[in-house]
């Protein structure tokens, strides 16, 4: 796993409170790991401190498993 | 009950009549208060009578958007987190809707509605990642039932109560309540500008015909803002004598 999965997977696992065994690149933060929309928003902020990128409100929208968060910081930070 | 220790509270507009009688009473109940206004003297005088411990003071100017934001990162970094907001500062410019200038709805919308908008954004962050937090605005009865030469304050006050409830729904499940306390006619420096006439007019609509007391509309607050109301969220506590009954 690269670094950038590493921060990202320890985001996931310290807000939402879940297994890191869970925390694989196709789990779905809604379906998979019991994110609620607000907590999608919340890691999306989170990303964005952590990483120090710009995550748009449309691109947010297409983040929707942890695989996704990290294939779009990894382009945001090429 | 109401015991506030350790918690931290910020109130805007503490100069005023209004904020002095809710910082006091929060403070006097235990919590950490900090002092929002826009007079550095007046504040660091309340922060004194207050016994200097336990307050802090957050000069800003409330009409400025980017103050706005700077009052809400300093008041999180040196409160170490804010756990109530008290949302209290407000200003009136009152005249005939006919008459009313850009200037006048403008300032008063600024103040009334969008600094809460931008200081509630500042501070709701934080509070949802600590899974508490009590956010109180002080809107107004004529904010519900209107009131001839205030079109710009009753608009800012019923946009308090819109902006109130739809962030309640949105936080609730973080344990954040966001309430109003609406009050009716109260003796402050704000109604002291009305004539005899319209005091008149006023205590003729008051069942108990007497003007509210700042320490009424605090007590809602301190309420608001207490443990024990943890499942009151996106409500309206009116408290206005029975002038209106809503």
């Amino acid at each position: 796993m690269s670094d950038i999965a590493e921060r990202v997977k320890k985001i996931v696992i310290d807000h939402l409170g879940v297994d890191a065994d869970k925390v694989v690149e196709g789990a779905s933060f809604i379906d998979d790991l019991g994110a609620d929309s607000l907590d999608t928003v919340e890691l999306v902020m989170a990303f964005e401190e952590e990483f120090g990128v710009e995550i748009p409100d449309d691109a947010a929208d297409s983040i929707l498993t942890v695989g996704d968060a990290v294939k779009f910081i990894e382009k945001a930070q090429a | 009950m109401f015991d506030l220790t350790g918690r931290k509270a910020l109130v805007t507009g503490a100069t005023g009549g209004l904020g002095e009688e809710i910082a006091r009473l929060l403070h006097k109940q235990g919590a950490i208060v900090g002092l929002h206004g826009t007079r550095v003297e007046k504040l660091e005088a309340l922060a004194a009578d207050l016994g200097g411990d336990r307050v802090k003071i957050f000069p800003a100017n409330l009409s400025d958007r980017d103050e706005v934001k700077a009052l809400g990162e300093k008041a999180e970094t040196e409160l170490e987190g804010v756990d109530i907001l008290v949302n209290n500062a407000g200003i009136t410019k009152d005249g005939l809707f006919v008459r009313m200038s850009d200037a006048d709805w403008d300032s008063v919308l600024e103040v009334n509605l969008t600094a809460v908008f931008r200081l509630t954004r500042e501070l709701t962050h934080p509070m949802m990642r600590r899974r508490h937090g009590r956010i109180i605005n002080i809107s107004s009865v004529v904010g519900v039932t209107g009131n001839p030469g205030q079109a710009n304050y009753c608009a800012s006050k019923a946009g308090l109560i819109g902006f109130s409830k739809s962030l309640a729904q949105e936080i609730a499940t973080r344990n954040v309540t966001v309430n109003c306390v609406a009050p009716g006619f109260i003796e402050s420096a704000m109604t002291g500008k009305l004539n005899d006439k319209q005091k008149d007019a006023i205590l003729g609509a008051i069942p108990m015909k007497r003007m509210g007391a700042g320490g009424d509309i605090a007590a809602a607050v301190l309420y608001l803002a207490s443990n024990e109301a943890g499942y009151v969220t996106g409500q309206t506590i009116h408290v206005n004598g029975g002038m209106a009954m809503i």
